[in-house]
């Protein structure tokens, strides 16, 4: 159960951060998930990626729907206010509580279920309005939390566990987000943290909506033979076609990298992802490209990972907005209210 | 008096000249639009109430017609009062079965004079409309120098275009002086200038009032009526909370994809520290309602405005009902129950759109101001606005990085005043009072629970916090008859005007009734006393199933039997005859049995 607090044992010598903070302090109740839930994974990921950015806590907000990846922010920084919403509706709560507080730091995380069925249309406009935050969809192919029905991401032809083949299209989330107008698009795999980390982090650091869709086996209900959303399945078929280092802006960018084998991304903070290219012809900076691979590797059979399309340009929803730079619950009610004597002058024209 | 027109043809800037003449000439006067769900071409009348007494409501009476609508001609003659006068333009002519004997018929060449007048297509259309406002103005003894200083005032930066109504004006004007007995009967007298009142429409008193309060997010889906709410936020917005130098807005608005996010938006807002709102109708809180429910469980302040059209399903849109009673008060599965403020007219608008802000952050729920096309979409002659400079917003109890200091650890939802409600803390201050959301069940600490003690612990305590809501809402107004009387009428919202009318023209006739206006849901006890102490109370109200009566019947004890229903819901405000024809019905029944 997910009250089951943690038992907190700070040990001598363990790594701090700049914070003074360690790993620890970033982590949250203990997982009621199944053991070898791709869920946890990407849980533990978070809490390095978070804690290794110095993200302090109280800064941080953990939003997610309903399913079983909706119920992990329970599970990672337990100093930071988390809001568990309800079923494909994390983007509008998230919406709302970056509007009045702009300061922020935005974690949503949502399921397959959640975001590309009952969450469609939330999925898409929050797309739209470039809200600044991470956006996880921790995919497996099926709805965890309701025992196993396809989701919208199962693939045409993969089956259930007990057999019956999907028949439908599938919705390929990176695709979908990149046609919408995403202004960041990642995909990784729960089972490798070494290239999901580096892509948490440089999500968290775009300044706008960044969509990180990340395949996270079921091992209860989507794990068979037949599965493409199984451990198996995934590994086999994963295409990198980058691998990413973030590098803060506060740090020299030291990591030596060779023209045609990386490629450095500068990000609106003036922080840098250094992409680690397999492909070189991959060019994750145009939308026509990254659209055009995608269906190529699909079509060749591969599922392919890394930084897919950025583009930190674009305005986030309080710069189209043009709001006040304060976020707007700490605005004093001298600034807000108009006055009486304001509404005396208004009603003149009432007359 | 009664316009039909056709609507796009301008002849709701005619409509409101004319209104506003009569309010400068001090006379008290409502206007009533009456339109149809359309842009252009449909039917639209509007009705202007004008009378020295002061009444609101309509009167279920048309003294004075002005039929320009070739259309609905027929209809618009039959509804004449007999003595009544109707004017039409006479262009074209008139088939003499459509006469009435009993009523004095004027025609006036309207669009002949105007294609006379007039070179450009579209002018005439707009002039004609003008015109019979210039007829008017001679039938009625409207003053035609308030009118030019009115013109003056709209058009200020379009001289040309003050040129042009006044020729249409005076088009009108001097047809009926040169054809008719100027004035008639029915004519408008010089009663003062209206001194400490305005002409304000309830939407844009809503909004007004949610800059007044402080709200800083307002998340919102277009709907007929609600969407006049959200432009006059904006536009007050605007003025009153732009930086001039860099443009910044100490405000944010999200138009929403639909309710559900808006709703969302409310939510996420509220929940975060900045005062946050949503306007809508009935079926945006169709749309809302698992929204409502999760922030009645998690105990989030929520303000949703709705402002009722006609139902079920997408109705009328353009006709008033108060109809969302039911769907408001228990929205959401499960047992849910949500305070609800009634305001009667654009004054209590702005009043209760700065009162729900303080309410929802006190009581840590989603609540709801119910106004209704009717108030919110029609310009009504109220007091003026007023506003304390010393007022504060009253946020509730939210602790801070200094009070959490103090404190071993914060929990969420326990009861430590016994008042059942409970203190929050805002994400972004502080990590000790990080707090989990959720819908899932939880206990008073605030953590996960499936576990049957722990759940309806909390539920009993939301119990204790409703109790505490009856003592902070706006009580409901007592009315006294002017003679002891067993007889009760009780209404709310947009009713007020009617039943205030029928109170009067009762009184003439010897009934006499004293009057609750209920502000407010949850009832407080002088709801129940005003119940107990009448052997007879009427519940006038405008929907079909007689929700409050339903509601009171509810929420309190043994009183079924001495509730009559009064009920209006053909979608036009309810006129004061109504009430009068629904009171002397029942008592005629009761003598005759
Ligand atoms: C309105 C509503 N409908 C249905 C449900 C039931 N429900 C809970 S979780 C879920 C699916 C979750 O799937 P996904 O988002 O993929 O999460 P996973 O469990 O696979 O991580 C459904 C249908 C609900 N909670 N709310
Ligand atoms: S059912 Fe599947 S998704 Fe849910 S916790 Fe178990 S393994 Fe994870
Ligand atoms: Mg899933």
């Amino acid at each position: 159960m997910t009250y089951i607090a943690k038992p907190k044992i700070d040990l001598p010598g363990q790594k701090r951060n700049e914070l003074g903070l360690t790993e620890r302090d970033y982590e949250g109740a203990m997982s009621t998930l199944c053991a070898g839930c791709g869920h946890d994974s990407i849980t533990a990921a978070l809490i390095q990626a978070l804690w290794e950015m110095s993200v302090a806590p109280h800064q941080l907000v953990k939003m997610s729907g309903i399913g079983c990846s909706s119920k992990t922010p329970a599970y990672f920084v337990h100093g930071a206010h988390g809001f568990n919403s309800v079923h494909g509706r994390m983007p509008s709560v998230a919406t709302g509580a970056m509007a009045a507080n702009r300061d922020l730091i935005c974690v949503g995380i949502s399921g397959d279920g959640d975001s590309l069925s009952i969450g469609f249309g939330q999925f898409g406009h929050v797309i739209r309005r470039n809200l600044n935050m991470l956006y996880m969809i921790e995919n497996n192919g099926v709805y965890g939390l309701t025992k196993g029905q396809f989701s919208a991401s199962a693939d045409p032809g993969s089956t259930a566990k007990k057999g019956e083949a999907n028949e439908m299209q599938n919705i390929n989330t990176v695709a979908t987000a990149i046609s919408m107008g995403a202004t960041f698009v990642a995909r990784s795999f729960s089972g490798d943290r070494e290239q999901l980390i580096p892509l948490i982090k440089a999500a968290i650091a775009h300044p706008g909506c960044a969509i990180l869709d990340v395949f996270s086996p079921c091992v209860t209900f989507n794990d068979h033979v037949g599965s493409t959303k199984s451990y198996a399945y995934v590994r086999e078929h994963l295409h990198r076609a980058n691998g990413a280092d973030l590098i803060m802006p506060a740090e020299e960018i030291s990591v030596e990298y060779r023209e045609g084998e990386t490629l450095p991304v500068e990000m609106h903070d003036g922080s840098m992802i250094l992409l680690k290219k397999v492909d070189a012809e991959y060019d994750p900076t145009s939308r026509p490209a990254a659209l055009g691979y995608l269906e190529k590797q699909r079509l060749a059979g591969y599922v392919v990972t890394g930084l897919l399309f950025v583009d930190d340009s674009l305005p986030e929803m309080h710069a189209i907005s043009k709001t006040a730079h304060a976020p707007l619950k700490d605005l004093a009610f001298e600034d807000l209210s108009p006055g009486g004597e304001a509404l005396v002058e208004l009603q003149k024209g009432l007359k | 008096m009664k316009i039909g027109t056709v609507n796009g043809t301008g002849s709701a800037s005619a409509n409101g000249l004319l209104m506003k003449a009569l309010f400068r000439m001090g006379v008290p006067v409502t206007g009533k639009n009456l339109f149809p769900s359309n842009i252009q071409g449909l039917p639209t009348w509007y009705e202007i109430r004008a009378n020295h007494r002061g009444y609101m409501s309509r009167s279920g009476r048309a003294d004075v017609m002005v039929a320009m609508n070739a259309q609905t001609y027929q209809k618009d003659l039959n509804e004449v009062s007999p003595g009544g006068f109707l004017i039409y333009d006479s262009t074209w002519p008139r088939e003499s079965s459509l006469h009435r004997q009993d009523i004095t018929v004027l025609g006036v060449p309207l669009s002949k004079l105007c294609n006379e007048n007039f070179d450009v297509a579209r002018i005439r259309i707009l002039m004609k409309n003008v015109a019979y406002v210039g007829v008017l103005a001679a039938l009625m003894d409207i003053d035609l120098e308030v009118i030019k200083t009115l013109l003056e005032e709209t058009f200020a930066s379009k001289p040309k275009l003050v040129e042009s109504n006044l020729k249409a004006i005076m088009i009108g004007h001097d047809y009926a002086l040169e054809n008719f007995t100027c004035p008639l009967p029915v004519r408008a007298e010089k009663m003062g200038d209206n001194a400490g009142h305005i002409l304000i429409d309830g939407n844009s008193a809503t909004g007004l009032g949610c800059v007044y309060a402080g709200a800083t997010v307002g998340a919102w889906y277009p709907i007929t009526p609600s969407t006049g709410v959200m432009d006059a936020f904006k536009a007050y917005c605007n003025r009153f909370r732009t930086d001039p130098e860099t443009g910044k807005k100490n405000f944010c608005i999200v138009q929403a994809e639909d309710e559900l996010a808006a709703a969302g938006m409310v939510l996420g807002g509220n929940w975060a520290g900045a005062r946050s709102f949503t306007p809508t109708s009935g079926p945006g809180i169709s749309l809302m309602s698992e929204f409502i429910g999760f922030a009645y469980y998690a105990e989030i302040p929520s303000v949703f405005i709705d402002v009722q059209r006609v139902g079920p399903s997408t109705g009328m849109p353009t006709r008033t009902q108060q109809c969302d009673l039911m769907l408001c008060a228990y929205a959401s599965h499960g047992d849910t129950r949500h305070p609800m403020l009634f305001p009667a007219n654009p004054k209590e608008c702005f009043e209760m759109a700065v009162q729900v802000f303080d309410l929802a952050d006190r009581l840590q729920t989603p609540i709801f101001m119910l106004s209704d096309l009717d108030i919110a979409m029609n310009d009504w002659m109220v007091p003026e606005l007023e506003w304390d400079d010393d007022f504060r917003p009253d946020r509730g109890k939210v602790l801070g990085p200094e009070e959490l200091k103090e404190m071993d650890r914060f929990v969420r939802y326990l009861d430590v005043d016994g008042d059942g409600i409970t203190y929050r803390t805002l994400p972004g201050e502080d990590a000790k009072g990080a707090y989990f959301v959720r819908g899932s069940g939880h206990n008073r600490y605030g953590a996960y629970t499936e576990d049957s003690d722990e759940y309806q612990d909390v539920m009993e305590r939301l119990l204790v916090k409703w109790e505490t809501a009856k003592t902070l809402v706006p009580p409901a107004l007592l009315s006294k008859a002017k003679r002891k009387t067993k007889l009760g009428i009780v209404a709310f919202g947009s009713s007020d005007g009617a039943v205030i009318e029928a109170r009067d023209t009762l009184a003439e006739q010897g009934v006499h009734a004293d009057y609750l206006r209920i502000r407010s849901f949850p009832f407080g006890q002088e709801v129940i006393d005003f119940l107990h102490d009448h052997e007879t109370v009427f519940v006038v109200e405008q929907n079909r199933d007689a929700q409050m009566k339903a509601l009171l019947i509810l929420e309190t004890n043994n009183i079924a039997d001495r509730l009559v229903s009064i009920t209006h819901y053909n979608g036009m405000p309810i006129p004061s005859e109504c009430v009068v024809q629904g009171i002397a019905r029942h008592l005629n029944a009761e003598v005759a049995a």
